[in-house]
């Protein structure tokens, strides 16, 4: 058995929907845990959700990392422990340093919500284990910072170091300009950290976990995490 | 004492800023005013206890660094206001 937390501060809106996918998905419990809270002992995973944490005030998942159980998730990172973020929550484990990169407004200056198709890069992550490089999965996005952005130095040992686990292509499955929704560096959706036991993305598995949302590709990803907790 | 001190962030210069893009555009679009370029930013005035205008010069450059701007993007400086 994996005990999974879903982490809220005040703004998330996606924790409901994270809860559910990992019910439904994994069949594991999962609570969710008020960014207040000191301690996430017990748990085998933690996902930080989309919302607009803090309001998104000052940057978006600037503010979060000052939350009280930013502490215990670092340490849960630490530890080797699964660590996951979905949309803002990238932006909080990349503000909190747990991954690399920063989001730069999306280069169409527009909220972008609709499907994308991202594809796996990597599986070396607990977002991705268990899934072949170069799957292709279809999902939504929602967001205005999803522009990842890091300097040529960082973003050439990412690619090196097989860092890039998701990245944004088209039905045939190529990374082209046109499949990129929000201008970010090299296509990529989602990244992992050098340990390979922290990772996010942006688009939302948590919106495509059952036929009756228009898709069951972010199954995959669920699956995969809770792969990884039993590694 | 206190004193104010101004922080002002922007975009490292190397980073695209697709909203000064945006406002050069539309600046453009009056046929009367022109920009070469625009970088947009973001300005804080904090009040700073210090014993002296360079100590509290200095606490405004560590809150900056460690929470008003991000390294990964953005610049800042930091000076003292004096009125």
């Amino acid at each position: 058995m994996a005990r999974f937390a879903v982490l809220v501060f005040p703004g998330t809106n996606c924790e409901g929907d994270v809860l559910h996918a990992i019910q439904t998905v994994t069949g594991q419990p999962a609570e969710l845990v008020w960014h207040k809270e000191g301690s996430l002992d017990g748990f085998d995973a933690a996902v930080v959700p989309g919302g607009f944490a803090h309001g998104d005030y000052l940057r978006a998942g600037g503010l979060a990392r000052f939350s009280p159980v930013m502490e215990p998730l670092a340490r849960m990172a630490d530890s080797g422990q699964a660590v996951v973020g979905i949309c803002n929550g990238f932006q909080i484990l990349q503000e909190a340093g747990l991954l690399p990169g920063a989001m730069l407004r999306n280069q169409s200056l527009s909220y972008v919500c609709r499907d994308v198709r991202i594809r796996v890069e990597a599986n070396s992550s607990p977002l991705t284990m268990g899934l072949a490089p170069g799957t292709a999965l279809r999902m939504p996005v929602g967001h205005a910072e999803g522009n990842f952005r890091a300097d040529d130095a960082v973003l050439e040992a990412l690619e090196a170091d097989e860092q890039v686990i998701f990245r944004y292509c088209d039905d045939d499955g190529e990374a082209t300009a046109d499949a990129n929704p929000n201008g970010s560096r090299n296509n990529i959706a989602g990244v992992r950290n050098r340990r390979g036991n922290v990772a996010a993305l942006m688009p939302h598995p948590d919106r495509a976990y059952e036929d009756a949302l228009g898709g069951a590709d972010g199954c995959r990803l669920f699956e995969s995490l809770h792969r990884f907790t039993q590694s | 004492m206190t004193f104010r001190v101004r922080v002002l962030v922007r975009l490292r210069p190397s980073v695209y800023d697709p909203q000064g893009e945006a406002i050069k555009k539309a600046i453009a679009a009056d046929p009367r005013l022109s920009a070469a370029s625009v970088r947009q930013g973001k300005m804080f005035d904090l009040e700073v206890k210090a014993d002296s205008p360079s100590e509290a010069k200095a606490r405004a450059a560590e809150i900056a660094s460690r929470v008003l701007a991000n390294p990964v993007l953005e610049d800042f400086n930091v000076h003292v206001i004096l009125d």
